[in-house]
């Protein structure tokens, strides 16, 4: 499949590609080239730029530097519908099709078929039907509603869409995240046809397995700079990639763990039985003080729902949590927050932040009462207890009347979990702790948990990483398809069997691919996402 | 914006901590309103010299200013919690009708004190109800009981203006402390208590931070609904409050008082640059805002336009200011939505 004939002209030269967002360079030195025909892989991890890269090639983002090739001739695209019509197609990872316009609306959208103002159907229904049956799929029906599609049916309307605008190449953003086994083929034989005609393809994805079936060249990038391009998507070794991908040892990040279990008090959280819905099953798990436990599960295993009904977010339609020995029968998230749990969210701007307000403000929502008398704050006590928790966790810049939307992710994610540092709780409930967090502050946090744990703060981490989860936790329990399927001290588990674990005991894989498991991908590098 | 915005350098911030960034941008935005008053007190003294410079012609324009700016003092709290209250002139007219009853009326003064307060606060609960726990979009519920309000208003009295025998309300209207209006000092009141309680107490707080992220708010521990359901109850009291003081400045009780409130209240409140997404604003702001929109129709009034023109205008400088806003935001935000 791989097209040798034009190896020595590729038809998309990207060079010393620089994107600077404020306080942080995006892309720093961006090589790619794209070969007519070929599927090229871009790989790295969250964070590593992949997501920009598409951006500034599809003319979303321009760039502070560097040059763009395309099919010959350096080209600056003003509009991303510049790109198009040039015959740079692309796919996004959130499907963008609209779902109460029909299948031929969708693909002609932009640029329907009209006369005068007036939508020519029969001859959008027929180039639609034409373009769909290139692709393979006929079945799809042109005047059919986008919305009663599945999102194999969507993408394929999206692929079309690039069709019908000529594309020669069309970049995929980690199309199989949304679909099953027998779809992903599918995907992929569309793509060898696409490719047989001479379309190039960029494709993105988490999944090795994938690259090594479907790609010709990868290349790979990190910290938004390209650390090797050209590799063959075959024959180069996994342990290559990887070590491209991560650049570093994860190990010396976390800190030591207690060798025997002499520091652990007494069992804080004792979870039996606990069922919700469609989501998980029959949970149960006991918590002792100076513990700390992880979940280790992919999104849609029921994880981060576990830790919501724990805290009293979501109730439970069976079972029983009991708190310090005492069971608690109506459950809300105040009574938990008075009994000490704290939660640290998954989704840190959408569900833990006030973006607009200060550090000192974000900190204290969770103790109002100490810092209030009858009702009035007392301001003094309030930002300098702000103050000594921004110095302990050593944020920056170290001023708790910062505005949180100035801060990167790592330092945000310090205020969240200062938040419960202020209110002194004796349950901390990490939900991805380090998601788009940079390396040096997910050493820090990892650090800070330890510690926490060392002062008798028993500590619950769920985390799509599996090294994240082996390395920082003292017990581990493996969740899929809303059950624990196993449970064992950290020290004794090795990733791979987790992952085995894991992928044996999951039926469906769920659709963010943000999210998706990073098998073998250590944590490391900030997030542009 | 994405995570890539990260660690913008911006002005920074005195170290006592008294001032966050917010207060200090809401601070040069009032400034803005400022300017646009000063502006406005140039247009009437050119237009109407001999008239707008009187001293009485200022009582009158604060006067006018004292029903609406409390009314407004309510709202603010509501859309800082990302809520919008669309009945407020109705609440005011069910209030101003239900303490005029001749059974209200022989309760004496404070009887009727209390029954203006209540039917306001009660309804603003009722509000509230149909919005945290009826989990009815604000503008919809609302909407509903601007309708039916009024509707109940006009069912009590009949259709009848009830005239108001008890003369301390005349008192009320004509009375004042030091030179100020009573009505007038009854703003100040309003608008002090409001400050201190957005910006001074956990009620406060919590208001910016259910209007600003609810989710984030409930996960932190605070009981969002209940919460939800005391600002449209505060925004009732409110209600009762003014219709109080429209009681005083009419002697009667109607169900057409408190006709288009709402978008006077909801005009000034967004002029004094409360984000109709909630999670920011400021009383003072909001003062700014009604005040802007009285000495407006004052100087319009002055120079004997008629109502018509006085509503064309009051719509464009409601989008003016909007228009204006969203600039200032981008400018001082870096882009954050």
């Amino acid at each position: 499949m791989a097209d040798t004939s034009d190896a020595s002209s590729p038809i998309l030269l990207m060079e010393d590609i620089v994107k600077v967002f404020p306080g942080v360079r995006a892309l720093d030195g961006v090589d790619l080239d794209v070969r007519a025909g070929e599927v090229h892989c871009l790989l790295g991890q969250n964070g590593a730029g992949k997501s920009t890269l598409i951006k500034v090639l599809s003319a979303a983002h321009k760039p502070e530097e560097g040059t763009i090739t395309w099919l010959g001739e350096q080209v600056d695209f003003a509009t991303p519908l510049e790109a198009l019509q040039a015959g740079l197609a692309t796919m996004y990872q959130e499907l963008d099709v609209i779902d109460g316009l029909s299948v031929a609306d969708n693909i002609f959208l932009g640029h329907e078929k009209s006369r005068f103002g007036w939508i020519d159907s029969h001859s959008s229904n027929k180039r639609a039907r034409e373009i769909l049956a290139r692709l393979g799929h006929s079945e799809i029906r042109a005047r059919r509603n986008v919305g009663a599609l599945s999102a194999a049916g969507k993408q394929i309307v999206s692929m079309a869409r690039a069709l019908s605008h000529d594309a020669q190449l069309i970049v995929m953003d980690e199309p199989s995240a949304v679909l099953d086994g027998d779809e992903v083929e599918n995907l992929f034989g569309t793509i060898r046809d696409l490719t047989s005609d001479g379309v190039a393809i960029i494709y993105i994805s988490h999944r090795l397995e994938e690259i090594r079936e479907i790609g010709d060249r990868v290349t790979v990038l990190k910290d938004g700079a390209t650390v090797a391009t050209g590799l063959d998507a075959k024959d180069t070794p996994t342990s290559e990639v990887i070590s491209l991908m991560t650049g570093r040892n994860v190990e010396y990040l976390f800190p030591p763990r207690r060798e025997d279990d002499d520091h652990l008090g007494e069992v804080v959280l004792e979870v039996d039985g606990l069922s919700r819905e469609g989501e998980f099953k029959d949970v149960s798990f006991s918590l002792r003080a100076g513990e700390i436990l992880g979940l280790a599960g992919l999104v849609g295993s029921g994880r981060s729902e576990i830790l919501e009904t724990v805290y009293g977010a979501r109730r439970a339609n069976s079972g029983t949590t009991a708190y310090f020995g005492e069971t608690v029968g109506r459950r809300s998230v105040p009574k938990s927050v008075r009994m000490g749990l704290g939660l640290a969210p998954e989704e840190r701007k959408s569900q833990a932040l006030l973006m607009e307000q200060s550090i000192a403000r974000n900190m204290s929502l969770s103790d109002l009462g100490s810092y209030s008398k009858g009702g009035w704050i007392g301001h003094g006590a309030e930002v300098k207890d702000a103050r000594r928790i921004t110095d302990q966790l050593e944020l920056r810049p170290p001023d708790p009347t910062r505005r949180v939307s100035t801060l990167s992710g790592g330092n945000q994610q310090k205020v969240v979990v200062g938040r419960w540092l202020m209110k002194g709780c004796r349950v901390l409930l990490l939900d991805e702790p380090t998601r788009g967090v940079d390396v040096g502050a997910r050493a820090e946090l990892y650090s800070l948990v330890r510690d926490l744990a060392d002062e008798g703060v028993a500590v619950v981490v769920v985390s799509s990483e599996v090294p994240e989860v082996l390395g920082l936790a003292d017990r581990v329990l493996v969740v899929a398809d809303g059950r624990i399927i196993h449970e064992a001290d950290s020290g004794v588990l090795e990733e791979d069997d987790v992952l085995d674990m894991i992928m044996e005991n999951t039926t469906h894989v769920y659709d963010d691919p943000d999210r998706d498991l990073k098998a073998s991908a250590p944590p490391g590098a900030a997030s542009d996402e | 914006m994405n995570d890539t915005a990260t660690t913008v350098d911006q002005p920074s911030v005195s170290s006592d901590g008294s001032a966050s960034l917010g207060e200090r941008l809401s601070g040069v935005q009032n400034l803005g309103l400022v300017a646009v008053l000063v502006l406005a007190f140039i247009a009437g003294w050119v237009t109407a010299p001999e008239n707008f410079l009187d001293a009485n012609n200022f009582l009158t324009i604060l006067k006018s200013a004292a029903v609406i700016g409390v009314v407004s003092v309510g709202m603010t709290f509501v859309i800082i919690g990302g809520g919008i209250d669309l009945s407020v002139g109705a609440i005011v007219a069910l209030a101003s009708v239900w303490g005029t009853t001749v059974a209200s009326q022989e309760m004496g003064l404070w009887g009727m004190l209390a029954a203006f307060l209540l039917v306001g606060t009660a309804t603003g609960l009722v509000n509230g109800i149909l919005v945290a726990y009826g989990k009815i979009v604000s503008f919809i519920a609302t909407l509903a009981m601007l309708v039916s309000a009024r509707g109940l208003a006009q069912y009590i009295s009949g259709g009848q203006t009830q005239v108001v025998e008890v003369n301390a309300f005349r008192s009320l209207n004509n009375g004042d402390v030091f030179g100020v209006p009573n009505l007038v000092v009854m703003l100040i009141v309003v608008a002090a208590i409001g400050w201190l309680l957005l910006n001074r107490t956990t009620f406060g707080r919590r208001t910016f931070a259910v209007g600003g992220n609810d989710e984030a708010a409930r996960l932190a521990g605070i009981n969002v609904k209940r919460h939800t359901m005391l600002l449209f109850g505060l925004s009732g009291l409110a209600c009762g409050v003014a219709a109080i003081m429209i009681v005083a400045r009419t002697t009667t009780g109607s169900s057409t008082h408190g006709e288009l409130y709402e978008l006077d209240a909801i005009g000034a409140v967004v002029i004094g640059g409360t984000s109709l997404a909630g999670g920011r604003g400021t009383i003072v702001g909001t003062i700014l805002g009604v005040l802007v929109f009285t000495v407006m129709t004052n100087i319009f009034v002055l120079n004997n336009l008629t109502t018509d023109i006085q509503n064309i205008a009051k719509g464009v400088i409601i989008v003016l200011a909007v228009l204006l806003q969203a600039r200032a935001q981008r400018g001082s935000d870096g882009g954050h939505t």
